[in-house]
C-alpha cells in the first residue's frame, strides 16, 4: 500500500499541470475570439509580420 | 521567419509588448468582415500604415483593435474604406468588457470544478470498491483536501445569486444548490473527521461542474448579445465641424452646444439636432424613417441627428444636443423596453419557484422523520443531505440550457444567429407577427422591368445614372443591362431633382417625375422634348417570403406590416402579399407605442425589421429578429438575427423553438422521474455516496442526450 503514498501525489500534480495549462489558454486570451481563432488557420504563414510571428 | 534576423526579433517583442500592454487606442465596428480573407487584408492593410503597431481583428465581435503611435483614427478608417471596408470608429468608454470577465472566471471554475472532480471520483472508486480501515480514511481525508477548497471556490457564482435571493427573502434555484453542495462538504468534513463510512466530496464537486456546465453554456448564449443601446451610443459620430467667425475648426461632438452653427460635408452623418442655414440640402433619412427616397430640405428645415448628407456641403444651426436629440432619445427608447423585457421570466425560474421550495420541505421533513423515529441526529443528518443531494437541481439546471445551445446550433446551420438564450422560450409563444417592409420585406436594388426601354434609353440612363452618386442612381446602374453609355456632355445634378445633360444638341434629363413634367412621381427619363418615360422602381420582395408567410399561417402566427414609408407603397405590397393589417407612416416612437399596445391586449408579438426606426420596436417586442443587412443597432436590439436574404426557413426558426420548448419540458419531466425513484430511496436512508453520483451522472447525461434530439427537429 506504500505505493499509494507515491502514486497519489504522482496522479494529483499530473492534473494539476493539465489544469495550469488549460488555466493559462484562459489567461492569454485563447477563448477571446473562437471564430477568428478558427479563420486564421486558413491564412497564410508566410505573411511577413503576421500577428502570430513571435511564436517562431 | 527565423529569430536569426535581429530586427525582426524587436519587432515581434514590440509587438508582443503593444499586445500586453492593455487597451487599444482605437477601437472600430467592422460589420462587413466574416471570413479569413477579411482578417487577412484588414490586418495587412493597417500593418502597412505608417504610426499603427499592431492591429488584431476579432472575428467574433467584428471589431478590430490597433495599437497607433501617431496614426489617428481618419487615417485608419480611410486606410479601411480605401480596400472596401467600412469601419466605424467605437467608443470605448461607452462599451465596457465586463462581460468578458464574467465568461472568463465561469470557463476557469469549470476547469477547476473538473479537475477536482476527476481526482476525487477516483479515490472514491478505491473507497466504494471496499477500502476499509486507514486506507478509506487516507483516501476520504485526501478527498476533503483536495475538494473543500474547490468547492468554495468553483461553488461562488451560486452562493453569491442565492445569496442575493435569499437577502430580499425569495428562493431561486441557487439557493437548494448552494445548500446542497455547503451541506455535503460540511457533513462529509465531520463524517472524515469521526471515521464515518460515507463521505460526500465527489458528489458536491460533480454537482458543482454540471451546474457550472449548465451556467457557462447560459452565459455563453447571453454574452453575444451586447447591449443594443451601447453600441448605438458608441456608433454615435464623435467630431463635427464649427463654423466660428468664418472659420472651420474640428470639435467633439460633446463640445457642440446650442446655437453653434456648422458645416455638414457630403457624405457625412449629421450630429446634432438643427435648423437648416443653407438654401437647399438633400439628405438620407432611411437611417431614421425607413423611407427610400431621398428628402429634398429648403432653409429653415430640420435637420435629425443621424441623417447623411447626400448633396452639397450645407450650414446648420444646432438646436439640440447630447441627450436631447432624436437619435439619443431612440437610444433611451431601447434601454427603456430592454428593461421591460428583462422581466420576462424563464421557464428555469418559473420552475425553480415551485421546484426550491419542495426541495428544503423535504429534506427538512426527513431529518425531522428520522430524528422522531430513531433520535439519533448525525443519522437523520445524513439522510436529510443525501436528500439534498439526490433531488438537487442538476438535471434541471442543464435542461434548459442544453436544450437551447442545441437548438442555436441547429439554427445557426439554417442562417439564423440566436443571440440571447430566452428568445426560443420566447419565439415559440409568439402569435403575431409584425414586418417592416423596406429593407425587410422588400430588398431595393432587385431587378426591375425594363422592357419598355429601347437601346437607346437605356444607353441614355446608364450614362447619368454613372455620373451620380444618388443612391437611386446607383441601384439603377446595378440592374440595367450590359451596354456601352451613351456619349453625354455638359452633365450636372439639379440639386433636389435630378440629372440633366447634353447629348449632343438634345437635352437630355433623369430624375424625379413631377420635374420632368410628368404625372408619375417615381423617377423617370426625358430625352429631348419628348415625354418622360418612368423607370420603374417597383420594390422587390425578398427571395421567400410568401413560403415564409405560408409556414407561419400555418402555425397560427398571424403576419402583418408597420412601416415608416408612404401609405401607397406599403398598401401595394400588403396586397401583393396578402396581408389585411397594415400601418403605414409611423415613427419610431409610434412604432414602440404600437408594439406595446398589441401585447398589453396579451398577444405575444415577434418584431421583424431593419432600420433605426425599427430599433425600439424590436426591443420592446416580445421576440424580435433583424436581417444581416439591418443597421448595428437594430441588429443589437434583435434577439435573431437573419444571416441569409432568403426568408423561406422563416418559420422554422418558429419551428425550431417550438420544438425546443417541448424537450425542456420533456427533460423537466425526466428529472423528475429521476428524483420519484431516487428521492423514496434516499429517504428510507438506503442512499449511499455510490448511488447519489450514479443517479446524478445518469440523470444529467439523459438530459444532455435528449438536449440532442433537437437538431433532428424541423
Amino acid at each position: 500500500m506504500n505505493v499509494l503514498l507515491i502514486l497519489i501525489p504522482v496522479s494529483i500534480i499530473l492534473g494539476g499541470l493539465g489544469l495550469c495549462a488549460f488555466l493559462w489558454t484562459i489567461r492569454s486570451g485563447q477563448y477571446d475570439d473562437a471564430e477568428g481563432a478558427a479563420a486564421r488557420l486558413l491564412l497564410d504563414d508566410d505573411d511577413p509580420g503576421g500577428p502570430d510571428d513571435g511564436a517562431r | 521567419m527565423t529569430s536569426a534576423c535581429p530586427a525582426c526579433s524587436t519587432a515581434t517583442i514590440a509587438q508582443r509588448a503593444a499586445i500586453q500592454a492593455g487597451p487599444p487606442d482605437i477601437v472600430l465596428s467592422l460589420p462587413s468582415i466574416h471570413c479569413a480573407a477579411c482578417i487577412a487584408s484588414v490586418e495587412r492593410a493597417l500593418r502597412a500604415l505608417p504610426g499603427v503597431e499592431v492591429a488584431r481583428v476579432n472575428l467574433s465581435l467584428k471589431r478590430v483593435s490597433i495599437h497607433a503611435s501617431t496614426a489617428t483614427t481618419d487615417d485608419v478608417t480611410s486606410a479601411l474604406a480605401a480596400i472596401g471596408f467600412k469601419a466605424h470608429p467605437l467608443d470605448m468608454a461607452v462599451l465596457d468588457s465586463r462581460q468578458d470577465s464574467v465568461g472568463r472566471g465561469l470557463m476557469t471554475r469549470m476547469a477547476v470544478a473538473g479537475f477536482a472532480m476527476m481526482n476525487v471520483m477516483l479515490l472514491s472508486v478505491a473507497v466504494w470498491s471496499g477500502a476499509a480501515g486507514a486506507t478509506r480514511e487516507l483516501f476520504h481525508l485526501i478527498s476533503a483536501m483536495i475538494s473543500l477548497p474547490a468547492v468554495l471556490y468553483c461553488g461562488q457564482p451560486f452562493f453569491s445569486n442565492a445569496w442575493s435571493a435569499l437577502r430580499v427573502s425569495r428562493l431561486n434555484m441557487d439557493v437548494p444548490i448552494s445548500l446542497a453542495i455547503l451541506m455535503a462538504a460540511g457533513m462529509s468534513l465531520y463524517e472524515v473527521l469521526n471515521g464515518g463510512e460515507h463521505a460526500y466530496f465527489d458528489a458536491a464537486l460533480s454537482l458543482t461542474f454540471f451546474l457550472l456546465i449548465g451556467r457557462f453554456l447560459d452565459h455563453r448564449a447571453r454574452a453575444s448579445a451586447h447591449s443594443a443601446a451601447k453600441e448605438l451610443a458608441a456608433l454615435e459620430v464623435q467630431s463635427a465641424q464649427r463654423l466660428q467667425n468664418g472659420e472651420v475648426t474640428t470639435v467633439p461632438v460633446g463640445a457642440l452646444a446650442v446655437g453653434d452653427r456648422l458645416l455638414i460635408p457630403a457624405g457625412v452623418r449629421v450630429p446634432v439636432d438643427g435648423t437648416l442655414d443653407s438654401a437647399k440640402a438633400l439628405s438620407d433619412k432611411s437611417f431614421i424613417t425607413g423611407e427610400s427616397a431621398a428628402a429634398l430640405l429648403v432653409h429653415g428645415d430640420a435637420v435629425q441627428a443621424g441623417e447623411i448628407n447626400l448633396g452639397a456641403p450645407f450650414e446648420m444651426t444646432a438646436s439640440a444636443v447630447g441627450e436631447d436629440t432624436a437619435l439619443r432619445r431612440v437610444a433611451t427608447l431601447v434601454e427603456m423596453a430592454e428593461n421591460s423585457r428583462s422581466r420576462y421570466t424563464n421557464l428555469a425560474d418559473r420552475a425553480a419557484r415551485i421546484y426550491a421550495p419542495a426541495v428544503h420541505l423535504l429534506a427538512m421533513l426527513a431529518f425531522a422523520g428520522w430524528v422522531w423515529a430513531t433520535g439519533d441526529v448525525r443519522l437523520a443528518l445524513n439522510i436529510a443531505v443525501a436528500v439534498l443531494i439526490i433531488t438537487c437541481p442538476c438535471a434541471l439546471g442543464l435542461a434548459v440550457p442544453a436544450v437551447a445551445t442545441a437548438a442555436i446550433a441547429r439554427l445557426y446551420s439554417l442562417g439564423f444567429l440566436v443571440k440571447s438564450g430566452t428568445a426560443l422560450e420566447r419565439i415559440a409563444e409568439v402569435d403575431l407577427a409584425v414586418f417592416d417592409k423596406t429593407g425587410t420585406l422588400t430588398l431595393t436594388t432587385s431587378a426591375r422591368q425594363l422592357s419598355h426601354m429601347t437601346n437607346q434609353q437605356i444607353s441614355v440612363a446608364k450614362a447619368l445614372a454613372q455620373a451620380s452618386n444618388h443612391p437611386v442612381s446607383r441601384a439603377l446602374l446595378g440592374v440595367l443591362p450590359a451596354g456601352s453609355p451613351a456619349v453625354l456632355t455638359d452633365i450636372q445634378e439639379v440639386q433636389g431633382c435630378g440629372m440633366q445633360a447634353l447629348r449632343a444638341t438634345q437635352v437630355v434629363r433623369m430624375g424625379r417625375g413631377a420635374w420632368l413634367g410628368a404625372t408619375f412621381d417615381g423617377p423617370g427619363l426625358q430625352i429631348g422634348t419628348g415625354p418622360a418615360i418612368p423607370l420603374p422602381m417597383a420594390e422587390v420582395l425578398r427571395p421567400g417570403v410568401d413560403a415564409a408567410l405560408a409556414g407561419l399561417r400555418k402555425q397560427g402566427i398571424t403576419p402583418c406590416i408597420l412601416s415608416g414609408d408612404r401609405q401607397g407603397a406599403v398598401q401595394r405590397i400588403a396586397l401583393q402579399l396578402g396581408i389585411e393589417d397594415m400601418q403605414a407612416e409611423v415613427t419610431a416612437a409610434e412604432k414602440y407605442a404600437y408594439l406595446v399596445d398589441l401585447q398589453a391586449s396579451g398577444h405575444c408579438v415577434l418584431m421583424v425589421g431593419d432600420g433605426l426606426n425599427d430599433t425600439a420596436a424590436l426591443a420592446a417586442a416580445h421576440a424580435s429578429v433583424a436581417p444581416s443587412s439591418a443597421l448595428d443597432a437594430s441588429r443589437n436590439a434583435a434577439d435573431v438575427v437573419l444571416l441569409r436574404d432568403s426568408l423561406a426557413d422563416f418559420p422554422r426558426l418558429v419551428l425550431i423553438a417550438r420544438a425546443a420548448m417541448r424537450l425542456s419540458k420533456q427533460n423537466f419531466a425526466i428529472a423528475a422521474a429521476y428524483n420519484a425513484i431516487a428521492v423514496p430511496v434516499a429517504l428510507m436512508g438506503y442512499a449511499t455516496p455510490l448511488i447519489a453520483a450514479i443517479a446524478m451522472s445518469l440523470s444529467s447525461i439523459t438530459v444532455l442526450a435528449n438536449a440532442m434530439r433537437v437538431r433532428r427537429a424541423a
